[in-house]
């Protein structure tokens, strides 16, 4: 979807006069400049703004807001195609059951791959401490020590615990976010693919109520469905919601507690086409 | 076509329904999105005492206009360099998602965020607008202008 690429008028105006009004809408009229159609402006709304005497004056910008954290990300990724590993960000709201899957996961393939985990969490190691042990390097972000308490990764958090992993040694990282519906999705932190982790607890309206995190997704790994007799989850209802902000995109239906659908999301994560220079340039 | 939210501090007025239920969250990504348009704009002020800037936010991005406005002050405080912010206001200006529709060309804007043609109601749409997420502008004081 190309969501932290440059937009098509991201380029500086091509008349760079600064304006000498302050009032960002003269008239009435709701924008000066709709940008749609390459800055064009009616004729006559151009360059003469001598007769207004306001003090001030414009300076055009036109920077995309997250320019810097794509720089940092765009910097991980190239660290990350240089050692030839997979990065793969897992993002979810909190209690989904990240870190249940992640643990299953590193029990299945840990014996087989080698992997990193990049483990974001606020303030605590638990999630490290429940990872250790499984053959994989876990290198801890805590987002609440010298980051300002934040709510998601961000590229140059990613960055920041790079060198604490052996990067070239590794097959595949798994970046743990914080979690949280609505932050990470915002942060591209130089991954290849993302996934994330929707629980069948959370009610079956939540991609309408966080569509930018759900259409951010490469897959939707839909979890806990060993409590499915017990719910009223009515899991068409979250599959049209789901189609609704991104159509088509990939759903696996697992459970970390009894192991259902873990091996097809180790597959997944396997996959060749995740594989560095043969995924779509999303990001 | 734009709506706008503006304002140093203080109440959040005009919040729209549908994205105040988003701040499920314990804490807000605002304040580090404010923080990077704080250094994006001290950048280019160059040292100018700033006014007003301007920001275009699309409503397809999981952010909140009046929670950018109310952060700003808060983002720009402590910031090394950003002396020059001091007072300055932000102005988002909010831009709607639309899609056009691939099968009957119809533009349509998104009330909510379903990707679905107004006109024949197929989901096999383009996206044209709601992503926006730029410091289009901003304005800073100068000591005298020419009339």
């Amino acid at each position: 979807m190309g969501r932290f690429h440059p937009h098509a008028n991201s380029q500086p105006h091509a008349n760079s006069q600064p304006h000498a009004n302050s009032q960002p809408h003269q008239n009435g009229q709701p924008h000066d400049h709709p940008h749609k159609d390459g800055h064009a402006r009616p004729p006559g709304s151009v360059g003469d703004h001598s007769g207004y005497r306001t003090g001030a004056e414009r300076v055009e910008v036109l920077e995309r807001i997250l320019g810097e954290n794509e720089r940092v990300a765009r910097a991980n990724r190239a660290a990350f195609d240089a050692a030839g590993v997979t990065v793969v960000n897992l993002m979810s709201a909190p209690g989904a059951g990240k870190t249940t899957l992640l643990a299953e996961t590193l029990r299945r393939l840990a014996p087989h791959r080698r992997i990193g985990v990049i483990e974001g969490d606020i303030e605590t190691s638990l999630d490290a401490d429940r990872l250790d042990g499984f053959g994989a390097s876990i290198a801890l972000v805590n987002t609440g020590n010298g980051f300002g308490g934040e709510c998601h990764l961000d590229a140059p958090m990613i960055a920041s615990a790079l060198p604490r992993l052996p990067l070239a040694e590794l097959d595949l990282i798994i970046i743990e976010n914080v979690g949280n519906l609505v932050c990470p999705a915002e942060f591209a932190v130089g991954e290849d693919r993302r996934a994330m982790v929707f629980a069948v607890t959370e009610g079956e309206e939540k991609p309408l109520k966080y569509p930018v995190m759900f259409r951010s997704a490469d897959l939707v790994l839909v979890n806990k469905t060993d409590l499915l007799p017990h719910l009223d989850f009515d899991t068409e209802a979250f599959r049209r919601n789901l189609d609704a902000v991104n159509p088509g995109v990939d759903v696996l239906a697992v459970s970390a507690r009894t192991g259902e659908g873990v091996n097809a999301w180790c597959d997944w994560l396997a996959d060749p086409l995740g594989a560095p220079g043969a995924a779509p340039a999303r990001r | 076509m734009f709506k706008e939210s503006g304002g140093t501090s203080g109440s959040p007025a005009g919040r729209q329904g549908a994205r105040l239920d988003v701040r499920g969250g314990r804490a807000v990504h605002e304040l580090s999105i404010c923080r990077s348009v704080a250094d994006i704009v001290a950048r280019h002020a160059a040292g100018r005492p700033v006014t007003r800037v301007h920001l275009r936010v699309g409503a397809l991005r999981q952010v909140v206009p009046d929670t950018l406005v109310y952060c700003w002050e808060l983002a720009h405080a402590d910031a090394a360099g950003a002396e020059v912010l001091a007072g300055s206001v932000l102005v988002v200006e909010s831009v709607p998602a639309g899609v056009r529709c691939r099968r009957c060309g119809v533009h349509s804007e998104l009330a909510v965020p379903i990707l679905r043609c107004a006109a024949c109601g197929t989901t096999d749409v383009v996206l044209v607008s709601g992503e926006e997420f730029l410091v289009t502008s901003f304005e800073v004081a100068t000591d005298a202008v020419e009339a």
